[in-house]
């Protein structure tokens, strides 16, 4: 690192890899379309891996807009659950020899640390203001981050798949995708509708809905406030660590992976509206797509009007770019977002 | 007029009088401690100090006045040490050209950001903000002709002719300390003037402002531009101190930082950013030569800060502020 | 110059189902002091609403002075000389009482692009808010913080900044709620006083200051204006006595009161 910068949280030497830049790393079986194939089978891929990543952010934004929406907690530590996920998912994955047994001990483990941490700091910081949550909440971010590199050392994990997995179908004429690619969008799809179920069809999915829109009331009905608050916490840590666990296969177990991410998840409870879960849905693919799809084919597009090189950098910016100004553009339109849940 | 130094109506010279004057004078008696103990590290310590507090000041004006929470305030640190890299390297060195480009590139990001924003209320507002300096920040990794993502040397410091050479440590250190100084007395005769009242009322009640006719909108952005003007300077200094400048600079842990070092020293105190940019950097310092794990104290520590301080260092020291 | 400083003409408003504004035509006289009561839930603190400006009519018009208002932004309207005082009070509760009013007097006395001079020095600023707290009987606490003062302290406090903005058309949201029976005989007071030279439209439930002060009263009903006229008439009409008023032995005694007042 530069100089004598001793700042608070400096960022990791290296960048966490962006999301969609992941996607051309070789690994065996995977079947691959050419990079210069422009066809319409590129665009296919793409659009999927825009849907996978929309899947994955909306696991994360649901639960930050379900503790914001509630609690009126602005939580910057929701990464750092996300992080915990996948470190647990690595290591119980090395202790069990089992994916699957691994990623179901690390969504209890992850719902533990939630709860746990509600319980012992969330819950005080209700009260105060949203600065205060900012300031509290990164402070624990540093903390989590300082725990994971203290336990599981600076370098990282990796997360392994059973072979089977490892696998690329043939799900179009000259398309091979990554089995795990879609496992990964069938599964959280799965999830997401459990959740639906959760929050539209049972009791506790309607004290949920009521809290968003008045917290107050809820309360005054008798209700077991911090019970339902300790739950709607662990909830959300839970999606956390399972979105966690399910790309660090692709991508990484790493410390500090949670912030980037975590940006991203606030950016789409913005677009979708602060406390919507429908809201999250449809602004999570929004952003997956426009992601994933414009980081794949903006350099390209620029390359009708500019040199290679000078296309291939500013095409990378841009697309860096492209949902915070997705962002600003849906703010000026509504600034309330395009679902927001209600007065409060 | 609110003191700046704030003392009691009483007869004794209130703590916090004390505080800041003798803060005052340690930062003035830095450089000769440094030569005594012979230890280089403490002057490049205390001039950081001196220009993240410059940083700090001007955040605090829109976020303690103003209540303005921008969680985006390092974009414009980066984007003043930025100018100055960057003509640098295009070999423009002289700081009368690259100073005024940064502050008023600073200012001019903040123009555009603070009137999209400003538009936006309560978290929404903290999280756009966040998101466009995260933009800066892409935007600085995309410069590969200015280092990318692993930053710029500066090889030869703002040049301002035979007037100031930059190179002297100790004079560079004072240059710092004279701008702080100069920046704090800004921003007190302006939170005390008829804008800073509007500011403040905004911030205590917008619906109150507008019902009395204040169009706050235009206020609060002529603030946000005051305060991305001041830290685009802040940003030239500190390019200047590190001869480097990087991404990471506007990286959001970086505007995180600022963010604590306001509501450490405490938000309605002119005062206030200075005793929180020295109490978190030699809090870091110290840590760090303790441990390897620092932020397993400092984290839990702004936790605490978090739920239970108010008012923050300058707070605890002279009791609650009114007005 | 004209003869209606307010004119409000069919003024209408649908939340959902509900219609918090029906057609509500209004026309205020300069000078005058026009009270609006109705039971809880009429519709008085949308119609208020609409007629600063935070709220957007569905339809209808609003005019002062003769100039069309009804998209005009809340602060554009302070400007022409409409001022408001909140039901719920709404001050700066950081600052003094002084600060407050002078805050108001600033807002009307130039711009305030003003970034050096010092403004709680400012004469021009000063002076007329002390005058405004002396008129309504604050001039002893200008220098509290709001925190210290009493409930209906910031009440009048409400009425002080309000005062401040030199009004032509004051808005006056329940002013005394929450007022004991001395504070409430103060501004009735202050408020006769100031008969004649600013208009009022007071909303208010306190029927002995209504029909102590008013010229004329108009009665909101679910949304709708049912009556309007002078106090003897409101009191006789047999629809508002159903709806508002009770029974004629309630009204009676409440005209009793008024007359002692009066």
């Amino acid at each position: 690192m530069q100089g004598a910068s001793l700042s608070v949280g400096a960022p990791s030497p290296q960048p966490s890899p962006r999301w969609g830049e992941g996607v051309r790393t070789s690994k065996p079986d995977r079947g691959d379309v050419r990079h210069d194939d422009k066809s319409m089978l590129y665009f296919i891929e793409q659009f999927l891996n825009g849907i996978q990543l929309g899947m994955l952010l909306f696991l994360l934004a649901a639960g930050l807009t379900l503790i914001f929406g509630i609690m009126d907690l602005v939580n910057l530590a929701h990464g750092s659950l996300y992080m915990i996920g996948a470190y647990f998912a690595a290591t119980f994955a090395e202790w069990t020899d089992s994916f699957v047994l691994g990623a179901i001990f690390a969504i209890v483990a992850t719902l533990a640390v939630g709860m746990a941490l509600e319980v012992i700091a969330m819950r005080r910081l209700y009260a105060r203001s949203h600065l205060d949550h900012v300031l509290g909440t990164f402070g624990l971010l540093l903390f989590f981050n300082e725990l994971v590199r203290l336990i599981w050392g600076p370098a990282g994990m990796t997360l392994s798949l059973p072979g089977e997995m490892l696998k690329a179908v043939e799900i179009l004429p000259g398309l091979f995708y990554p089995v795990y690619r879609l496992v990964i969008i069938a599964v959280t799809l799965a999830v997401a509708f459990l959740l639906y179920a959760l929050v539209m069809r049972t009791r506790l999915g309607m004290l949920i809905r009521a809290g968003a829109s008045n917290r107050e009331m809820v309360g005054a009905l008798g209700v077991n406030i911090k019970l339902l608050y300790t739950m709607v916490f662990g909830l959300g840590a839970a999606l956390a660590g399972f979105a966690g666990l399910m790309q660090a296969p692709i991508l990484t177990v790493q410390i500090g992976m949670g912030e980037n991410i975590l940006i991203l998840a606030f950016v789409v409870i913005i677009i979708g509206g602060i406390g919507s879960i429908r809201g999250a849905f449809v602004a999570a693919l929004l952003v997956g797509l426009v992601d994933t799809v414009g980081r794949a084919f903006l350099p390209d597009l620029l390359h009708v009007y500019l040199s290679e090189s000078a296309a291939a950098s500013l095409g990378r910016a841009l697309s860096s770019m492209m949902i915070y100004m997705v962002m600003a553009l849906v703010l000026i339109v509504r600034p309330e977002g395009l679902f927001p849940a209600a007065s409060k | 007029m609110k003191g700046l130094l704030e003392t009691s109506r009483g007869s004794r010279p209130s703590p916090r009088l004390a505080v800041n004057a003798g803060l005052l004078v340690i930062l003035a008696l830095a450089p000769l401690y440094a030569a005594l103990t012979g230890d280089p590290f403490a002057m490049t310590l205390f001039t950081r100090v001196l220009i993240l507090a410059l940083a700090a000041l001007s955040l605090n004006l829109i976020m303690g006045f103003g209540g303005m929470v921008s969680f985006g305030h390092a974009a414009y640190l980066g984007i003043g040490g930025y100018a100055v890299g960057i003509l640098a390297k295009e070999g423009i060195g002289s700081g009368f050209v690259q100073w005024p480009v940064a502050i008023a590139a600073a200012a001019l990001y903040a123009l555009v950001v603070g009137a999209l924003s400003l538009r936006t209320r309560g978290v929404y507002f903290i999280m756009i903000t966040l998101a466009f300096a995260q933009m800066t920040y892409y935007v600085a990794i995309g410069l590969d002709r200015y280092g990318g993502d692993d930053g710029l040397t500066i090889y030869q410091r703002s040049r301002f002719g035979s007037l100031l050479d930059l190179d002297n440590k100790i004079l560079f250190y004072y240059l710092c300390f004279a701008l702080l100084l100069a920046g704090i007395y800004l921003v007190w005769r302006l939170v005390n003037s008829r804008f800073g009242l509007v500011i403040q009322g905004a911030r205590s009640n917008e619906r109150r402002m507008r019902a009395i006719g204040f169009a706050t909108y235009r206020y609060k952005l002529v603030c946000f531009v005051i305060a991305g003007a001041m830290c685009g300077l802040a940003g030239a200094l500190l390019a200047n101190h590190t001869n480097f400048i990087s991404p990471a600079m506007m990286h959001w842990t970086r505007s995180g930082d600022l963010m604590i070092m306001a509501v450490l020293g405490g938000m309605q105190a002119m005062f206030g950013p200075l005793l929180g940019a020295m109490t978190l950097l030699l809090l870091e310092e110290s840590l760090s030569r303790v441990t390897d794990y620092a932020n397993l104290v400092l984290g839990p520590l702004l936790l605490f800060v978090a739920i239970y301080v108010n008012g923050g260092i300058d707070g605890l020291i002279g009791g609650v502020r009114h007005g | 110059m004209a003869d209606t400083l307010l004119e409000i003409a069919a003024l209408t408003k649908r939340f959902g189902g509900v219609v918090a504004s029906d057609a509500i035509s209004l026309a205020l006289a300069p000078g005058e002091l026009h009270a609006v009561i109705g039971p809880n839930g009429a519709g008085k603190s949308t119609m208020i609403a609409q007629l600063t400006g935070e709220i957007a009519p569905d339809s209808g018009r609003i005019r002062f002075d003769g100039r069309d208002i009804t998209t005009l932004p809340v602060h554009r309207r302070s400007r022409l000389g409409l001022a408001r005082s909140f039901q719920i009070t709404s001050l700066f509760s950081d600052f003094t009482a002084l600060d407050n009013v002078a805050l108001a007097v600033q807002a009307h006395c130039g711009h305030s692009f003003r970034f050096w001079r010092d403004a709680r020095g400012e004469a021009a600023l000063r002076a007329p808010a002390r005058a405004a707290l002396d008129r309504v009987g604050l001039g002893e606490r200008a220098d509290m913080a709001v925190a210290d003062l009493s409930h209906g302290e910031r009440r009048q406090l409400e009425i002080a900044m309000a005062l401040a903005t030199r009004p032509r058309l004051l808005l006056l949201d329940e002013p005394m709620a929450g007022m004991g029976p001395e504070e409430s005989a103060r501004l009735v007071a202050t408020l006769r006083a100031l008969k004649g030279s600013v208009t009022i439209l007071l909303i208010e439930h306190d029927m002995d200051a209504v029909f102590a002060l008013a010229d004329r009263i108009s009665v909101l009903v679910y949304g709708r204006i049912i009556a309007s006229g002078d106090a003897a008439a409101i009191r006789a009409d047999a629809a508002v006595r159903q709806a508002y008023l009770g029974d004629s032995e309630g009204a009676a005694a409440s005209s009793a009161r008024g007359a002692a007042h009066g």
